[in-house]
């Protein structure tokens, strides 16, 4: 192949990347809006299982693809289906129900536009014209990934590890009956 | 007089290296396992633990002593080693000096192979050819534990000779307590519990002695207080004895506020390291700002003021008698109450630098070692208890240490330690044989005479107290005056030759220090031994929890023969321990045998983390001098007690009509030494003095720091002498401030805020707030009676009512946001912090 | 690709995310909308490393996302559990029912 030919490729390969990048983008912002304002529970749950896949979708994207195949596993295989429990055990009604969000909600969007304004102009004055070049570099191997778990940030793992021994024993104790 | 050591003439150092050395964390590894088998078994075993705990303390001292065997032999190498230098800093033992071409063992074959076909670069500074002898670099031995942001987290040991001499000292005398604790509180109730701390802190010193940077030095040190801690608290059902206990936790605190902040600014000055060895090098290299090392090096004198009972954090050291007697000879006398002096030791290099010890004549550790030592040495005069005389002994001994380690005197202050370590535990372990047999610990009520009953335990003790009054030829007279030596002050204000500085104020707070402590030992030996047996009955205080077995017998007796061995033990070495370290050229003996102590236990500086220090000339005026000084001493205490009192009435402990009765300054300081200085009362500021009394006492401390750092810092900044004195003033007064509000807050923060706050606040009430008021009154009355009708009514009245009104109608809007609603709050919280993140845009 | 997309995209998540948490009635929508803020952040870590690849540095973002979910999994199950004592006490998880704080 010419240059020109890896060139275009490449361009080809870049303007792919954006409107993926873009698709995806537009799916989650809508079905994130939609979990936090549909009327049914169960629907927003299985919104936030679309917005979930998105973000693996962008990791993928991103080149960590251990990293998106963990989302998927950890999120929408068990958190989501924690929460689908949590809703059942609370017996909340499943279907349309009107008063799912409170009566003033305007003080609220006013305070998520207004972060979104401070993050968004704190954003682009930082990174305005940073780019990330993600098309020549081959996604980070999963046991990059490990050897850095295991050694660099072997304290941090393990500390983790003890929260969620922690967080488990706190969750029985917590949730059991008398 | 040659005076110099064969290490110092060395100007290259040798790596040190043999199995014990390297692996000494066996050591410490075995006393914490110890303790855990005591811990989890040693309620079931027949013993109760203390099995577990004698066999594994005495495999340490025997482990400590093939590990100081080892270190002597590599000293001797070292000395007979005719060096070559491998690279920069390196340096191996390229042949014996009897020319048998030994070469290193240490660096091993490669490095020698190298060595060899280099052609050897001999070092050949002296003008006798090739240099013998060399110093010796301290073994150390250390893994990473944790690494983060390019510091590296060690744990290791460091063994040089002050490390083997600690060793030794600790392991022998934990071994001499644990045999002497079996009899000793046998059927306590808490028998095992007992041992298990005894394990432990003989564990934690072993650890902090070998720690191999000051991270580990902090653990070691905090290890040992919590087993200070446990273990005054022994018998903590009397509330004295864990109020005494919670005391000496709290006093430390104090101090160790000091050891974590100089630590960190050590860290910090030095370039991020941990490492003993490199901090201190640095420090002698002079790459470490002065200015940060005295500041340090302050800091952690805070930390051995507490640690070591340093006037004037000293206070909680007599309160520790509270726990069993052997604990005292273990933890309150020989061994812990060393660590400050051990700390310093260690880093002597930082002391040495930051204080500017060297050339001076005055510096903050050596004047708080001889206020320590006369305070000590005073306060235990006047004290019936004689354990409390034998802790505040402690304390005038500790002083001196401190001092000795002020003027540069090293090796005497270790020397001292060492020799201290024995003849102190002796005589705890004395005065506990004779409570065991009386059941109390008061000389003037329950003692008197009991040399006819326990001839043994008289014997020792006296042994004990010659040995701490300096008589020659005891283990005390040499340290003593190695130190007395060491200040250089007998020069006549000239400084000896080869002293490091003429530290005359403190050879006279010595000599008296020394008088002093002759004389109190006299008077213990008379309330103790002599005159007639004042006891005959007993009362409930038995503090050593076994009342039916011992509850009948009439007559006191000698102890048996598990707390006999030790004295006797003890008592030998009390005799034999000076001769260790004769002052070179004593009565012409040969360089082989004076010295040893010094020679085999100071680092070289040629290992570049040891300053280099002189060391004063022995002087024979001097020896004899002070020896004369503690004869007057001994005569008269003796003639007074042993001639007047005894003359006047066998069973009296007092002269009746004497001085203190008679002369009213006398009795003003006798009630004052009785108080302890009034610094108990003022750290609780619970009595009268309280306010007056902390003013007072800081103004002076103020000065007195205040001139000693005048003399550090005008020596270290170039700075002229009276602005360095108000600094000086002002840093004394607010540590005192610090300190002593510290204290207040953790000791007695209730007395203290109420009573003299009551107090002020009762003044203020009656004389000034009740006069103004009054007036006001008066006033007020003859104007309202003109404005009642015109303003009040109208005006006044509809203002109250309205700003009542007002108030409550603006509580009830205010009522409405606290809501309980979490989201409301979580607004609130999310649009502040809106608020902060786009000032600190626009700002940034 | 540019760093700033995936920044903005986080933002709007980050944003969603806080104004679910902020409207929501019932806890269990909260614990979702918390989800959001976590992901957004995750996607912010993972962006970060990918722009810092050619410093060779993709690993510590990774690395941190992976605790982040581990600890947002942790999160989920404490929550849970603390919404199911909720709801068994009080027969309801309408956060705007357990107004204790109220004044």
């Amino acid at each position: 192949m010419t240059t020109v030919t890896l060139m275009t490729t490449a361009l080809g390969a870049v303007v792919a990347q954006n409107v993926f990048f873009y698709m995806i983008a537009a799916i989650m912002v809508f079905a994130a809006l939609r979990v936090v304002t549909s009327d049914n529970i169960v629907h927003a749950a299985l919104y936030l299982v679309v917005v979930l896949a998105g973000v693996a979708a962008q990791f993928v994207l991103l080149g960590a693809e251990f990293l998106g195949v963990t989302q998927v596993l950890v999120y929408i295989g068990a958190v989501v289906v924690l929460f689908l429990f949590g809703i059942m055990l609370t017996r909340a009604k499943v279907g349309s129900e009107a008063n799912l969000d409170h009566q003033n909600r305007w003080p609220a969007i006013l305070t998520a536009v207004m972060l979104l304004l401070v993050m968004a102009y704190a954003v682009i004055d930082f990174a305005g014209d940073e780019e990330i070049e993600v098309i020549n570099a081959s996604p980070t191997s999963v046991q990059e990934v490990s050897d850095a778990i295991f050694s660099t940030y072997i304290v941090a793992f393990e500390a983790i590890s003890v929260l969620l021994l922690a967080a488990l024993i706190g969750a029985i104790v917590v949730a059991r009956k008398e | 007089m040659t005076s110099l050591l064969a290490a110092e003439e060395a100007s290259a150092a040798i790596q040190a290296g043999g199995f014990f050395l390297e692996n000494v964390w066996i050591i410490p590894a075995i006393m914490a396992t110890s303790f855990a088998c005591i811990l989890f078994f040693g309620k079931r075993l027949p013993k109760g633990g203390s099995e577990i705990g004698i066999a594994a303390v005495l495999i340490c001292f025997l482990l400590s002593l093939v590990t100081a065997g080892q270190w002597i032999s590599e000293v001797n190498r070292a000395d007979n080693c005719v060096v070559a230098q491998l690279s920069e800093d390196k340096y191996i033992c390229a042949a014996s000096a009897d020319g048998a071409g030994e070469f290193a063992s240490a660096v091993g074959s490669a490095g020698s192979a190298v060595a060899a076909e280099n052609d050897v670069l001999v070092d050949a500074e002296g003008d006798e050819g090739p240099a013998k002898g060399a110093g010796l670099k301290p073994v150390i031995s250390n893994r990473t534990w944790w690494s983060n942001g390019g510091i590296n987290f060690t744990v290791g040991t460091m063994v040089d000779g002050l490390t083997v001499a600690l060793l030794v000292v600790v392991s022998l005398v934990s071994t001499l307590v644990h045999i002497y604790s079996t009899d000793y509180v046998a059927g306590d109730r808490r028998f095992t519990h007992y041992f298990a701390f005894l394990s432990l802190f003989t564990a934690a010193m072993l650890f902090f002695v070998t720690a191999e940077n000051i991270l580990q030095m902090i653990v070691g040190w905090e290890l040992v207080g919590v087993c200070s801690f446990a273990l005054i608290g022994h018998w903590w059902e009397d509330q004295s004895n864990s109020d005494a206990a919670l005391k000496a936790f709290l006093t430390n605190r104090v101090g160790d506020m000091g050891l974590l902040i100089g630590m960190i600014i050590l860290f910090f000055a030095s370039g991020e390291t941990w490492s003993i060895v490199d901090i201190n090098k640095l420090a002698i290299e002079h790459t470490t700002s002065h200015t940060l090392l005295l500041i340090a090096s302050l800091c952690l004198l805070a930390a051995v003021m507490s640690k070591s009972g340093q006037f004037f954090l000293h206070t909680w050291l007599p309160d520790a008698m509270a726990g069993p007697t052997p604990v005292s000879a273990l933890i309150h006398a020989a061994t812990m109450v060393v660590a400050g002096i051990y700390l310093v030791a260690r880093l002597y290099g930082v002391f040495f630098e930051g204080l500017s010890i060297a050339g001076s004549s005055l510096n903050a550790l050596a004047l708080i070692g001889g206020i320590t030592t006369l305070v000590g040495a005073s306060l235990a005069f006047v004290q019936d208890d004689i354990k409390k005389v034998l802790a505040y002994s402690t304390i005038s001994q500790l002083g001196y240490m401190a001092l000795a380690l002020g003027v540069g005197a090293w090796t005497a202050a270790i020397f001292h330690l060492f020799t201290h370590a024995f003849f102190k535990a002796l005589l705890f372990l004395g005065a506990g044989s004779v409570s065991h047999s009386v059941h109390s610990f008061n000389m003037k009520t329950h003692m008197g005479g009991m040399r006819k009953f326990m001839p043994t335990t008289y014997k020792t003790f006296l042994i004990g107290s010659i040995a701490l009054a300096g008589l020659p030829p005891l283990a005390g007279f040499w340290s003593k005056d190695e130190i007395l030596v060491g200040t250089g002050g007998w020069g006549f204000f000239e400084g000896k030759p080869h002293s490091n500085g003429a530290y005359t104020v403190m050879l006279v707070m010595g000599m008296l220090t020394a008088a002093m402590t002759a004389a109190y030992m006299t008077r213990v030996m008379y309330l103790t031994f002599f005159g007639e047996f004042r006891g005959g009955h007993h009362d409930d205080h038995d503090d050593h929890g076994h009342d039916d077995a011992h509850a009948h017998h009439g007559d006191p007796h000698e102890s048996g023969p598990r707390i006999l061995w030790p004295l006797r033990i003890l008592a030998f070495l009390a005799v034999t321990v000076g001769f260790l370290n004769l002052p070179p050229g004593f009565l012409g003996l040969p360089k082989g045998i004076t010295e040893r102590f010094g020679h085999y236990v100071e680092p070289s500086s040629a290992a570049k983390y040891f300053p280099k220090i002189n060391h004063a000339d022995p002087s024979w005026s001097l020896a004899i001098f002070s020896t004369i000084v503690v004869s007057l001493g001994v005569a008269a205490a003796y003639f007074y007690y042993f001639v007047r009192v005894n003359r006047q009435n066998p069973a009296g402990t007092e002269l009746v009509g004497g001085p203190t009765s008679r002369f009213g300054l006398l009795r003003a300081g006798h009630t004052m030494l009785k108080n302890n200085y009034y610094l108990d009362h003022i750290y609780d500021g619970g009595a009268p003095v309280g306010a007056a009394g902390a003013t007072a006492v800081g103004a002076l401390f103020g000065v007195a720091a205040g001139s000693a750092l005048g003399f550090s810092l005008d020596n270290g900044l170039d700075q002229s002498f009276v602005p360095s004195l108000i600094w000086g003033i002002v840093l004394g007064g607010s540590v005192f401030a610090i300190v002593s509000t510290a204290l207040r807050t953790g000791v007695g923060a209730a007395t203290f805020v109420k009573r003299p706050l009551a107090w002020a606040t009762n003044w203020t009430h009656e004389n000034v707030l009740d006069a103004a008021v009054d007036q006001v009154g008066i006033r007020s009355v003859q104007a309202a009676e003109v404005v009642y009708t015109r303003i009040d009514q109208g005006v006044i009245d509809g203002t109250v009512n309205a700003a009542g009104s007002g108030s409550s109608g603006i509580g009830g809007e205010l009522r409405r946001m606290t809501t309980g609603k979490v989201q409301q709050y979580a607004t609130v919280m999310f649009a502040g912090a809106i608020v902060l993140a786009g000032l600190l845009i626009i700002v940034i | 690709m540019y760093l700033v997309q995936f920044l903005l995209l986080s933002s709007v998540l980050f944003c969603i995310g806080v104004y679910g948490v902020l409207v929501r009635r019932n806890a269990v929508l909260v614990l979702m909308s918390i989800e959001l803020i976590l992901n957004a952040v995750n996607i912010n870590f993972v962006a970060f490393g990918a722009y810092n690849r050619e410093l060779g540095a993709a690993i510590p973002g990774e690395v941190f996302a992976l605790f982040i979910i581990a600890v947002a999994a942790a999160e989920v199950g404490v929550g849970l559990a603390m919404v199911l004592t909720i709801y068994r006490n009080r027969k309801s998880i309408d956060i705007h029912e357990v107004d204790l704080l109220k004044g």
